[in-house]
């Protein structure tokens, strides 16, 4: 299995994602300039966090124009599969491949704290290695990770299963003050209609080495990698 | 491999324009590090804010954290730890001073000394505006009733760019083409010009219309003196500019061949092919006088007899009280913030004694601090230099970490005052002191003078930033209890010096007496005994006694553990409060599960060491039958800040101000 991870100039995750990667399919990912709208064949397209081009416009606004992303964008058609984290997910969902919205922080500043997070569906690429409505701790850090969906999209992301983490309280509850950021009924991270996009506020990247304090999302990489293995 | 960091101040920018002054001080210090051939790892700061209810203390303390977070977190660089502290003597006058640390390979730094005639000079980053002329002129005067006027002088900063610039320096540092390289920091391109020139005994001729430029009809003094941001200084190799001019373009900068070198030792300026300047070069940077000011040795304050204990109350409602202080409370609504874990390499987070992040890709790790107590350097400035360096030494030591060396921001008024000369050069002596005797070398550094506001100035604050070294990433000790049923060891001795202490400020409302003394051969035994358990694997976890004492350490633990403790108070103290509150030196509490091991070793090495208690439960007891709740405890130290932030100012005329 291969894996691509998208380089925007500003982007500060990229590193810590290919690390995660790496770790899981043991050899390093592809690392894909944000210029070049055509890479080579991938089984899992990254797009990590960070600030992709300062993102003093809207969070992920211009990054939605890269060339890279027209390209992610088409083959995220074909079925390639997408994981995007933090500013990633923003970029998701400015280029149209998830639903919804993210906004400014409900607090308006930034917070970089462990969450409980819910798992709130474990058939998918991403997920399989977790267990149904497991809680599991991975940090945030964002400034604009207000998730928002209209009523008709929110009740179809509940409907489909395309809800794919809730914060949560110790005790699995998605209460308010479990909520870092004031996104809509508690939602962490969203598929698309066919599970194959994943984008998450959360990074399962930098909490997936017992060094640095918590392992809680490294199986999101090893189960990609074993649902991908060619 | 090698360590660079540094400490540099940007206080006055800060107390006019908290945000972009804040975000700028971070900027500047990266710059600084990076230049070096260093790719930032960690960034730390000291703040200093007026007291709480000054109406303006809000206002700054949310534009500062907010500046320095949309700063560091967008450039990607973590801020793992710091300090935040709040008194009178600041309020018109704050102190934000921004601490870098990077790693370079030790054989591959860059330096700034130009030399060889007819190299280029090439100017890489931002365009230059007409924003931040008389920055440093601003921040270096003291202020009055005009500071206010004085925002157009602060400069804007731009996260991104910076960023870029890292990623560019550092690409083009792996080719073979710079000869010398530095920031465009204060006064711009004259410091950086003529203090580059002059470290090679060069002489330099500018073309200042290929300076690129954001604004049009900028006069020479305007380009010369703008403190746009994220710009640097590069002296290439002959005939490399090509491969130089790719890599910046590759990252969207700008990058211009503005001139070269001379032999003439002569600064020459040209504008629209005329001469605009001709200067001698070495008068202005390497050759300029140096002061030599009186000054006035600072009295020794009179020891406290009378504590004034009686009046005090139980402990764990004194405990309670000094807990939920602006001193003491917790500071997290500040770190929640920064970005403390991008790099995915933050072993410890902040709110510990020191942060700490692993070498990438080895199993070796880094820890730092900033350090002072400017109460203590007040009463006694040796007494308090020396204590700020012990301290420093004392935090990297907790987590395991053998402590490298220090850089230091040295924060004062009005040098042109006898007294605070005074203090400034009894500061000096005492840090000099602490750090000869702890081996542990001042590698860098940065002043701040004229911290005064309508002639009153700040409290002398010579602020320690400290790195450490821990070889084995596994063994480092965190705050919070590990385990319940473990013995809680006191190492160091307890006399009960209350003089200068928190206690006595808050429950007597003396700021008064003399500060503890440092005895820096004790000082040295006690730490090195304390590192070598947390490396033998034998402290499950450790803390400094500093602020607030001894029961303030355990409560900090205990919050920190999630787990509490009972604690077998001495027989025959009196006053107990003095040893529960006195904030004597080179003193830790480690928690063991092997206590006749560490016993042993203690009193092997001559190091005191008394079991005081025990972990486990959920609240703090006392052997006297007194207790109080983890919650409770919690509530009030986590309470404090996020309860004064989202409380309206007070105005003047005590009114809620909007």
């Amino acid at each position: 299995m291969q894996a691509g991870v998208v380089v925007f100039p500003g982007s500060n995750c990229d590193r810590d994602v290919a690390v995660a990667l790496e770790q899981s399919m043991g050899r390093p990912p592809v690392m894909i300039w944000h210029k070049h709208g055509d890479f080579e064949p991938v089984d899992l397209i990254v797009l990590p966090g960070g600030f992709s081009y300062g993102d003093y416009l809207r969070c992920g606004a211009m990054a939605a124009h890269a060339s890279a992303m027209k390209e992610v964008a088409r083959r995220a058609e074909k079925g390639v599969p997408v994981l995007g984290i933090c500013n990633g997910f923003q970029i998701l969902t400015e280029t149209g491949l998830l639903p919804g919205a993210l906004m400014r922080n409900a607090e308006l500043k930034f917070v970089c704290r462990d969450v409980a997070l819910r798992v709130e569906n474990t058939q998918t690429l991403f997920t399989s290695r977790y267990s149904a409505e497991q809680v599991i701790r991975i940090p945030v850090a964002h400034h604009d990770g207000c998730y928002f969906a209209d009523r008709n999209t929110h009740a179809r992301l509940e409907g489909d299963g395309q809800v794919a983490f809730r914060y949560v309280d110790d005790g699995g509850m998605p209460t308010e003050s479990a909520n870092p950021n004031g996104s809509l009924a508690n939602i962490a991270g969203v598929f698309n209609a066919e599970k194959t996009v994943l984008g998450l506020m959360p990074h399962p990247e930098r909490l997936a080495d017992p060094a640095v304090g918590g392992e809680d999302g490294r199986p999101l990489f090893d189960g990609l990698v074993e649902a991908l293995a060619r | 491999m090698a360590a660079v960091f540094k400490i540099e101040s940007h206080n006055h920018p800060s107390f006019i324009e908290p945000y972009q002054g804040a975000a700028t001080g971070v900027g500047g210090i990266l710059r600084d590090v990076f230049t070096m051939g260093a790719r930032p790892v960690m960034n730390l700061n000291a703040l200093r804010f007026g007291a709480p209810e000054h109406p303006k203390t809000r206002h700054l303390v949310a534009g500062v954290v907010a500046g320095i977070g949309g700063y560091g977190n967008c450039v990607g660089i973590p801020t793992v730890a710091g300090e935040v502290n709040f008194h009178a003597a600041y309020n018109g006058n704050i102190l934000v001073n921004a601490m870098t640390v990077g790693v370079a390979p030790a054989d591959r730094i860059f330096y700034a000394k130009a030399v060889g005639t007819g190299n280029p000079e090439v100017y890489v980053g931002s365009k230059t505006g007409r924003d931040g002329i008389h920055g440093a002129t601003m921040a270096s005067a003291e202020f009055g009733d005009d500071s206010e006027e004085k925002r157009p002088t602060v400069q804007v900063g731009d996260p991104f760019t910076e960023k870029l610039l890292i990623e560019a320096c550092l690409e083009l540092m792996a080719t073979d083409t710079i000869v010398a390289i530095q920031d465009m920091g204060a006064a711009g391109l004259t410091s950086s010009s003529f203090e580059m020139a002059s470290k090679g005994g060069m002489g330099v001729e500018l073309d200042l219309d290929r300076v690129p430029m954001r604004e049009e009809g900028m006069t020479p003094y305007e380009i010369m003196l703008s403190e746009s941001q994220e710009r640097m200084l590069i002296v290439l190799k002959p005939g490399v500019e090509d491969i130089a001019q790719a890599i910046f373009e590759k990252w969207d900068l700008d990058f211009a061949v503005i001139g070269q070198l001379t032999d003439t030792g002569r600064m020459v300026l040209r504008l629209h092919g005329e001469a605009v300047a001709d200067l001698p070069i070495d008068p202005l940077a390497e050759a300029a006088p140096e002061y030599d000011r009186p000054w006035e040795a600072t009295p020794s304050p009179a020891a406290i007899e009378d504590y004034g204990a009686e009046s005090a109350g139980p402990p764990c409602e004194t405990l309670l009280r000094l807990l939920g202080m602006p001193d003491l409370a917790s500071r997290r609504w500040v770190w929640e913030q920064y970005d403390h874990m991008v790099m995915a390499d933050t072993v410890v987070r902040p709110g510990g004694d020191a942060g700490v992040v692993r070498l990438h890709g080895s199993e070796r790790a880094l820890a730092a601090t900033t350090d002072c107590t400017p109460r203590y350097c007040l009463a006694d400035p040796r007494m308090g230099g020396m204590q700020a360096v012990a301290e420093s030494w004392r935090n990297l030591t907790a987590v395991g970490a053998r402590p490298l060396a220090v850089t230091n921001n040295m924060n004062f008024g009005n040098p042109e005052k006898p007294e605070i000369m005074g203090q400034f050069v009894g500061c000096i002596e005492g840090m000099r002191e602490a750090c000869l005797i702890l081996g542990y070398p001042v590698v860098s550094g940065n002043v701040s003078l004229y911290n005064e506001t309508d002639g009153r100035a700040i409290l002398p604050t010579p602020v320690i930033g400290g790195i450490g070294l821990i070889d084995d990433v596994s063994r480092v000790a965190h705050i919070g209890f590990a385990d319940d049923d473990e013995a809680i060891v006191l190492i160091g001795e307890t006399r009960g010096h209350l003089g200068q202490s928190i206690y006595l400020r808050e429950v007597a409302g003396r700021e008064e007496g003399k500060p503890p003394p440092v005895d820096l051969a004790i000082e040295k035994r006690n730490g090195d005994f304390v590192r070598a358990l947390i490396q033998d694997g034998a402290a499950s976890a450790c803390h400094d006694i500093s602020d607030g004492g001894f029961l303030v350490a355990v409560a900090e633990m205990a919050l920190a553990g999630h787990r509490g403790c009972e604690i077998e108070l001495p027989p025959e103290q009196e006053p107990l409060d003095a040893w529960l509150f006195g904030e004597d030196q080179a003193r830790y509490l480690v928690t063991t599960a092997a206590l006749s091991s560490v016993l042993g070793a203690a009193a092997k090495a001559g190091v005191p060491a008394n079991v005081v208690g025990r972990t486990g439960g959920n609240a703090l007891k006392l052997s006297s039958g007194q207790s109080i709740s983890l919650a409770k405890l919690r509530a009030a130290h986590e309470g404090w800040l996020p309860r004064y932030m989202a409380t309206p100012a007070k105005s003047p005329e005590g009114q809620a101000a909007d």
